[in-house]
């Protein structure tokens, strides 16, 4: 036989009688399929997280905001300054003139559905023309506010987390009623986590005389220099200009690296947990067969061959549990909703975990990886029995 | 005891085997160590909130700034001990990677308010001198030391998103007098604490409000009671006021992680269990396999009882070594400090946690041990000993 028939044989050999040592093969694929599910897991909640703050920017809609401010929060712009930025070039126009709104953003508590714990929703207040400049918002229950009354609408994502947000409700914010008129979808992006309503009644409501942003819809992406350049040159701003999507960039790297760092480093002391467990089984299963493998060598077959037998099975071990925890993380993990706060912005951002074909593969790509590790020594050991000797154990 | 060395030497029977149970044993172990310390960061504040502590803040929500002169008037209340105001200031020096939690407040009332907040009276006496004077924590002083080598002395320059700059100065300086340490186990030692007369002079907005007030009542047993005297007070101004237990603020504050902390600690917890599992039933094969010596052993007229003790002795032994070793390496890692201090403030496994994992390795060794342990003491010695055949 040549050396590459006696690979296949060997192999094929090997795998076929995995079913007779289910129980420790069992084993490890279970201890890897428990790190990819967390892997994962854990991945996919940045990924969500993420996904959700990359789907709210835009590369032709631009953001100003306070010289040193780094949310909304922290910004604040006087009515003056916004009619200057409103003035400044390459800014599109609609029927009502340049398509800017110039915003307030604050933070309002309302419990939690799930805890009935408080938590920070933001509360965005919006010029009319806002629709226009964001251009992805649309109204998919009830209505837009009408101006001038305190009226709200309320995102998709915070209209399923936060009590109270329901068609018709109406909520308590200080010492005024505000009523729950429409409810929005906004492309995905985290401006669903929020409620609306019109600035010029939430301004007096907060006691405010001054907005925190204007977003501007711009003619092009490429008129975004332009613009930027106008307002950071003009003496009588001090201003910061961002696109949407350099803006939300910003907003959550602190918590995806935070979430992605704590996923990885998990995920790896758990892989440990589980490459041990891989090697006791590997190891075992070539103990248990030391006779059959010291027969096999008897025959003439190879150190390489059967390397690579144990190696096979290892792998093929490990890949069942790769799939069998990516698909139980997919199953489980893939949209589901979930709310926390970001805390550049000190707001609740709610998202969907997203399970992403990237991470299916790095989970394959892990459980690869342990299966290799895991099989690597014991084949070792495997092709390295004295046959003489071997061939005795009982 | 003279049967320990019997135990030993079946654990040394297959070192490959033990080691490698052993290190699994471990790294789960070290994982529950380090997951304890993430969770009780997430809980930070509710563990060592003071019982007879309340949190005063606008009714709408934190950020909403409250009147400075509320200060007088809450301490007028009857039952009301001490008051302490707060704000937030959001300090960035340098660069924004180093954000520090910064807090201008009154040195005297804040020292009172807080005594898990220890300073030396020199310390103390120098903030008092010093109008631009500022006390940092140990854990954030320790690691601007290392990397922007802060020293005692220094003057450091401060920006603030919110606060933008201070009259006539384009920075904020602050004069570091001295460092603060938690005189309690699992309070924040990273906070950066500054004078409340030097902010009110230097701010150009918003002067003469605070953020949130910390109150401290006469009775904790009242403490419910005064949270709605203090909000009662205020009810129907323009700035109405939400008062709460220290602990309830710290709870709320957390859970506004959510979710994703109940998640990653749900599936965290799983697979805690998956490695123990894997583990146990390695340990539970290893006595299977020994069936034969088992039966030698009765026939030799060793009773079933010692048997079944012998067997747990040995899963437990395992269980116990492993689990011991991961809980005590994660708490020598914790005591080197938070891996990412921003998030995770304060870094420590609490005691109770420590406690239940050493219970958890006890139930481990027991559980892998009973099934084997219960069929060596059941097996029949003839049964056994024609397995050797």
């Amino acid at each position: 036989m040549n050396w590459l028939s006696q690979i296949f044989a060997v192999v094929f050999y090997n795998l076929r009688t995995i079913p007779e040592r289910k129980g420790s093969a069992l084993t490890a694929a279970v201890g890897i399929a428990g790190v990819v599910l967390v892997l994962v897991g854990v991945l996919a909640i940045a990924a969500g997280f993420q996904k959700t703050l990359a789907s709210s920017g835009a590369k032709d809609i631009a953001i100003v905001l306070r010289a040193g401010a780094d949310t909304e929060m922290n910004s604040g712009l006087s009515r003056e300054d916004t009619r200057l930025i409103s003035d400044a070039p390459g800014i599109a126009r609609g029927t009502a003139g340049p398509l800017t709104s110039a915003e307030l953003f604050v933070i309002i508590n309302l419990p939690k559905r799930s805890t009935g714990t408080d938590a920070n929703v933001p509360l965005r207040g919006v010029s009319a023309s806002s629709f226009d400049v964001r251009g992805n918002i649309q109204i998919v229950e009830g209505r837009k506010f009408e101006t001038g009354k305190n009226e709200i609408i309320v995102g998709t994502g915070a209209a399923r987390a936060f009590a109270g947000l329901d068609l018709g409700r109406e909520i308590e914010i200080g010492t005024n009623k505000w009523k729950v008129v429409g409810i929005f979808s906004g492309g995905g992006g985290s401006a669903e986590s929020e409620i609306w309503s019109d600035a010029d009644v939430l301004m007096p409501a907060y006691n405010r005389d001054g907005f925190q942003s204007v977003y501007a819809r711009l003619n092009s992406a490429a008129s975004f220099t332009q613009f930027k350049d106008a307002l950071t040159t003009n003496p009588q701003l001090k201003v910061k200009v961002l696109t949407l999507d350099e803006f939300f960039a910003e907003q959550g790297t602190m918590m995806t690296e935070f979430i992605t760092g704590i996923g990885v480093f998990i995920a790896g002391m758990m892989a440990l947990g589980a490459l041990f467990a891989a090697l006791n089984t590997m190891y075992g299963a070539v103990a248990a067969r030391t006779r059959e493998i010291a027969t096999l060598r008897a025959l003439g077959f190879g150190a390489g061959p059967i390397i690579t037998s144990v190696l096979a099975e290892s792998i093929a071990v490990a890949l069942v549990g790769g799939v069998l925890g990516a698909a139980v993380a997919w199953l489980a993990f893939d949209g589901y909703q979930a709310s926390t706060i970001n805390w550049q912005t000190f707001s609740q951002v709610t998202f969907a975990f997203a399970v992403t074909p990237a991470l299916l593969i790095t989970a394959i790509v892990w459980a690869t990886i342990l299966g290799v590790l895991g099989g690597l020594f014991p084949a070792i050991r495997a092709a390295r029995l004295p046959i003489a000797a071997a061939l005795r154990e009982t | 005891m003279k049967f320990l060395a019997l135990v030993f030497s079946n654990l040394k029977r297959k070192k490959l085997r033990t080691t490698l149970t052993l290190l699994s044993i471990f790294v789960a172990f070290l994982l529950f160590g380090f997951l304890s310390a993430i969770k009780a960061a997430f809980l930070a504040g509710v563990d060592i909130a003071g019982a007879d502590r309340l949190i005063v803040r606008h009714k709408i929500s934190l950020i909403q700034p409250l009147p400075q002169s509320y200060e007088a008037k809450i301490e007028a209340i009857p039952g009301v001990d001490a008051v302490a105001a707060l704000t937030w200031f959001g300090g960035i020096y340098k660069d924004p990677k180093n954000f520090i939690a910064t807090f201008p407040t009154d040195p005297d009332k804040y020292l009172n308010m807080y005594p898990e907040v220890v300073v030396t009276p020199e310390v103390a006496a120098k903030w008092k001198q010093t109008r631009n004077g500022a006390v940092v924590g140990k854990a954030t002083f320790d690691r601007m030391a290392k990397l922007e080598s802060w020293k005692i002395g220094d003057r450091i320059p401060f920006t603030s998103p919110i606060w933008g700059q201070p009259a006539g100065q384009s920075q904020w300086e602050f004069e570091i007098v001295g460092v603060y340490t938690a005189g309690k186990k699992g309070a924040d030692e990273t906070s950066f604490l500054f004078r409340y007369d030097y902010f009110e002079e230097a701010r150009q907005e918003r002067k003469g409000t605070v953020g949130w007030f910390g109150v401290r009542v006469k009775d904790a047993a009242q403490a419910a009671e005064i949270a709605s005297r203090i909000d009662a007070q205020f009810a129907n101004s323009p700035h109405e006021t939400k008062a709460e237990a220290e602990g309830a603020f710290a709870a709320g504050f957390a859970s506004q992680v959510g979710d994703i902390g109940a998640i990653v600690m749900g599936v965290v917890s799983a697979v805690f269990f998956t490695i123990l599992l894997v583990a146990g039933n390695t340990m539970g094969q290893s006595v299977r396999e020994r069936t034969e010596e088992i039966g030698v052993l009765k026939a030799m007229g060793y009773p079933n009882g010692l048997v079944l003790v012998l067997v747990l002795l040995e899963s437990c032994l395992l269980a116990m070594l492993g689990g011991f070793a991961g809980l005590g390496i994660a708490w020598l890692v914790t005591l080197g400090g938070s891996p990412a201090p921003q998030m995770l403030p304060v870094f420590v496994i609490p005691h109770r946690d420590l406690l239940l994992g050493f219970g958890f390795a006890i139930v481990l060794g027991l559980l892998a041990g009973t099934i084997p342990a219960i069929s060596a003491m059941r097996l029949q010695i003839a049964v056994a000993l024609r397995k050797l055949g």
